[in-house]
């Protein structure tokens, strides 16, 4: 279904609106492809075409919402008839209201590549099984590729709102995967790699192949030392999933509620004067860049952080009413739940040394390449982190043993603080933060 | 749900173009949760999803494709597209005689929750609230989220298998903000069975709400936790899902197929301490990973993983299965009509041991207690695991002193198992928790008694 077929589909529902009652409605499809190979056959190839859609009503100062999985007719009526009458048992609150227009224009993004559409079923089985052998030949120690996978997806999503929202638009991306195991002297050790675009012509499978064999590889021999205070340089995909997690405290949503560390800091100094951090969805090197957010609303450029100091929170609607400001563009959501607050494409502002001369300035540290568990490690709410950790001893300004079965703590108020350079390498990520080496100095690292 | 002529037409289409096996899997699922957050009922929430998934197999190829169309003609189409990707040399028409065979659900639902009135829903999040407040003037911040599920699903293969089951869940969940001199802290407390709304005849929500604020309170007095390697004890209940992590994951039998896992090769081995038993039971009746016939029309069933401390068998969907020449464990689990199912456990638990916890406690110098783990992950292939410890104090001289700060402890699988000193005679399931492997969720549970394990690694700050 196109855009305009779902846009359509919104207007719909919300011509259904009776008076006094403001009514959201988001429409989304999308089409995907999926194959997994293994051990040089296909082990599975799904295609799949789903829909969606969420209604959100808000009358007498309440708000419900529901959601279903088919745009059949009868569907959109019961759908909306039960946010309706869910909307009678909410509390009031004075500041609940859909997105109006501001007047703000969307960026024109290219998020659409019709090139993926000609692209045949064969060729993506043959780039997943091309993806398979270079990670088998990229090593000797390459033992298995547990899987390699092709998958790729062409979505479109429309909103349609009774005060005046009409956004819609479509996109494509696509991606190569594969996760390796690499074996010497009786120890396993795993990686992965991958290539992510918007059409299948510009994934590639030699960088997600070379990824993969290399994260295997680099951590055989790998030993646990023992625990000490340390300088700790986070690679690019490491870094991003910190900042994800520090974006995530900016949301207006938990500062309202008294879930930030950061609430009451405005125009403090809450991190080094080095860093400076931004929230673009308008940056078309992002894969999150999108035009719109969740409520339809054109994203923006916003800077958080500016040289160290706390400049501003994200908000949706909701949250930019109640805190006496507007949205800035950052509601997140699907189909299936009603809008959120949050970074779209959060990036560091990256500086002027490279990750070598960075760590050619270091005489005692590690280089994290990998951590697990830092969901469950980070409170977002008390700032506390503590994660399990991988990666390369640094002596002497120079890469040394692979270290493994560690863990680096702090908090992510002190680590900010201890932020002692930012690299020049900005990555963009399949994922809502792009990454940069990052030198953070005094972090406990925890091993035997 | 949908008729059974329809069922047997669309697997006899699946199977035009040579497949060896088909599938069709029906589901239609109603959610409805309510939020209260900020001393406010935010929202309430409905939803309702319905489809169909349909997989055909060649050899060891499976073509995948799912319809929310679940007409004859849109079964149909999705059986071409799930035929067409799994593309056999033989074809012509075959014709299945489906067999409908039921298993008896864990337990019967006594009051469906979607005939309880929204109003008695939402009175249950106000009262929590006020609870949760009530515990003490520090704290700040309190969410709870009421939310039910029914899922019917319908499963029939070329085989000639005709399954169905009704599951009905339950949960609620409070969250809370304490706030003190050294700062914010969280308390978190949920309940869920796969029962209906007579969920709350057994559980009061003020209780739940209490236990949720004194996590949040008791932390604020909390101390960095250490770090480096010393014995840990874990409370009853509160850490069953490190072996579900730590040793479930390795006993898949898709992971050990593929190599993945640090147990390929070991069954009759002796893997663990003597007393330690690990189980995997779908059948518990009121546990939040029970069901009465998995994702693959298999009846649920008790596997036991781990006996005595020796590896006795892994967990098998269908086709690993049926590649192996054996029986499906009843571990075929799948998040949703639009993904393919796979091996999954259910319930996982280390069964009771003989020792009475206080002694346990008493016998362990200096390390650290933990009374309740967070979320986690393993890499199975090297059974490396990480965990938050969201409630964990300080042993000292054998006995339980401050709380500490949250932290994540690190080890791996089978060292585990081999470091398991001694087991309790409480044992206890623990809260409900969601599984989320390559990306699918599904309900499971889990559960120990009191043990401790000589030596993991504790990623505090303090030295």
């Amino acid at each position: 279904m196109n855009p305009e077929e779902l846009l359509e589909i919104a207007e719909r529902i919300v011509g259904w609106g009776r008076d006094g009652e403001q009514i959201e409605a988001v429409v989304g499809h999308s089409q995907e492809t999926d194959v997994r190979v293994y051990e040089g056959e296909i082990e599975s190839l799904s295609v799949a075409e789903s829909q969606g859609v969420g209604v959100r009503v808000i009358a007498n100062g309440r708000q419900g919402f529901a959601h279903a999985g088919t745009l059949d007719t009868d569907v959109l009526e019961e759908t909306l008839a039960e946010a309706r009458d869910n909307a009678v048992f909410g509390s009031p609150d004075e500041f609940f209201g859909l997105a109006e227009p501001d007047g703000v224009a969307p960026p024109e993004l290219d998020l659409y590549h019709e090139a993926l559409l000609e692209v045949s079923t064969e060729a993506k089985i043959d780039m997943a099984l091309e993806l398979e052998r270079a990670v088998q030949a990229g090593d000797p120690r390459i033992v298995g590729v547990e899987s390699a996978d092709y998958g790729d997806a062409v979505g479109a999503d429309a909103i349609a709102t009774t005060t005046g929202i009409r956004s819609s638009g479509r996109d494509t991306s696509c991606y190569l995967t594969a996760y390796s195991l690499a074996s010497e002297n009786d120890e396993t050790q795993t990686g992965f790699g991958f290539s992510v675009g918007r059409e299948p012509g510009t994934l590639d499978v030699a960088e997600a192949a070379a990824d993969a064999v290399e994260r295997a590889t680099r951590m055989l021999g790998a030993t646990q030392p023992p625990s000490e205070r340390v300088t700790v340089v986070l690679d690019p995909f490491v870094s991003a999933q910190f900042l994800g997690i520090i974006g995530g405290t900016l949301s207006g949503e938990a500062v309202l509620k008294g879930r930030s560390l950061f609430a009451d800091r405005l125009g403090d100094q809450v991190a080094a004067a080095g860093v400076t951090l931004v929230d673009d969805p308008t940056n078309p090197e992002a894969f999150t860049a999108s035009d719109s957010d969740g409520e339809g609303l054109a994203t923006r450029r916003n800077q958080l952080i500016g040289a160290g100091q706390l400049e501003r929170f994200l908000h949706n609607s909701y949250t930019g009413r109640r805190s006496g400001s507007a949205s800035t563009g950052s509601a997140v959501r699907g189909y299936a739940s009603t809008p959120g607050v949050g970074c779209q494409a959060l990036s560091l502002v990256p500086g002027d040394r490279t990750p070598d001369e960075l760590i050619a300035g270091i005489d005692n540290g590690v280089l994290v390449q990998g951590v697990s568990g830092l969901h469950s490690g980070v409170n977002p709410v008390s700032g506390d982190f503590s994660t399990g950790a991988e990666g390369l001893r640094i002596r002497n300004g120079e890469l040394a043993e692979p270290v493994r079965e560690i863990t680096i703590a702090s908090t992510l108020q002190r680590m900010l603080l201890d932020v002692a350079a930012v690299g020049s390498d900005l990555t963009w990520l399949p994922m809502s933060s792009a990454g940069v080496t990052l030198v953070v100095a005094e972090v406990t690292m925890s091993g035997a | 749900m949908i008729d059974e002529s329809v069922v047997a037409g669309t697997l006899s289409e699946a199977l035009k173009t040579g497949g060896e096996f088909a599938e069709v899997f029906v589901e239609d699922r109603r959610s409805s949760s309510a939020l209260l957050d900020d001393g406010k009922v935010e929202e309430l929430s409905s939803g309702r999803t319905r489809g169909a998934g349909i997989r055909v197999v060649v050899g060891d190829t499976t073509g995948f494709a799912h319809t929310s169309d679940l007409s004859e003609a849109g079964l149909a189409k999705a059986a071409r597209a799930a035929a067409s990707a799994a593309r056999g040399g033989g074809g012509g028409h075959q014709v299945v005689a489906l067999d409908r065979v039921d298993a008896p659900a864990p337990q019967e639902v006594q009051v469906l929750p979607e005939t309880v009135a929204k109003a008695t829903k939402v009175e249950l999040l106000g009262r929590a609230d006020e609870a949760a407040r009530a515990a003490g003037s520090a704290i700040t911040q309190v969410s709870a989220r009421y939310a039910d599920g029914r899922r019917r699903i319908l499963v029939a293969n070329s085989d000639g298998l005709l399954a169905g089951d009704d599951q009905v869940r339950t949960r609620f969940a409070v969250s809370c903000v304490a706030v003190g001199d050294t700062g914010m802290q969280t308390g978190f407390e949920s309940v869920g069975r796969p029962i209906g709304f007579e969920l709350f005849d057994e559980y009061e929500v003020d209780a739940l709400a209490r236990t949720a604020a004194n996590r949040a309170l008791t932390k604020l007095a909390a101390q960095p936790a250490p770090s480096g390697s010393m014995p840990v004890v874990i409370g009853p209940g509160g850490g069953g899902v490190l072996f579900h992590e730590a040793c479930g994951h390795g006993l898949e039998a898709d992971l050990v197929a593929k190599q993945a896992s640090v147990f390929r090769d070991r069954v009759g081995e002796q893997v663990a301490h003597p007393e330690v038993t690990l189980i995997d039971d779908g059948t518990m009746a009121r546990e939040w990973g029970a069901y009465a016939i998995d994702d693959e029309g298999r009846p649920a069933q008790r596997n036991v993983l781990i006996e005595n401390g020796v590896l006795t068998d892994y967990m098998w969907d269908l086709l690993r299965a049926r590649k192996q020449g054996r029986e499906s464990s009843g571990n075929g689990r799948r998040q949703s009509y639009q993904h393919l199912p796979m091996v999954r456990m259910t319930n996982t638990y280390l069964a009771n041991g003989s020792e009475d916890p206080a002694d346990i406690i008493a016998a362990t110098d200096r390390g650290v207690y933990v009374a309740h783990l967070g979320g986690g992950q393993v890499n199975t292939a090297t059974g490396d695991f990480v965990f938050g410890m969201s409630e964990a104090y300080l042993i000292e001289n054998g006995e339980i002193g401050p709380p500490i700060r949250e932290g994540n402890l690190i080890g791996n699988g089978p060292e585990v198992l081999t470091g398991i000193e001694v087991l309790g005679n409480d044992f206890a399931m623990g809260s409900p928790g969601t599984c989320g492997k390559d990306g699918q969720g599904v309900p499971v549970g889990d559960g120990t008694p009191t043990l401790r394990v000589a030596s993991m690694t504790i990623g505090g700050t303090a030295a």
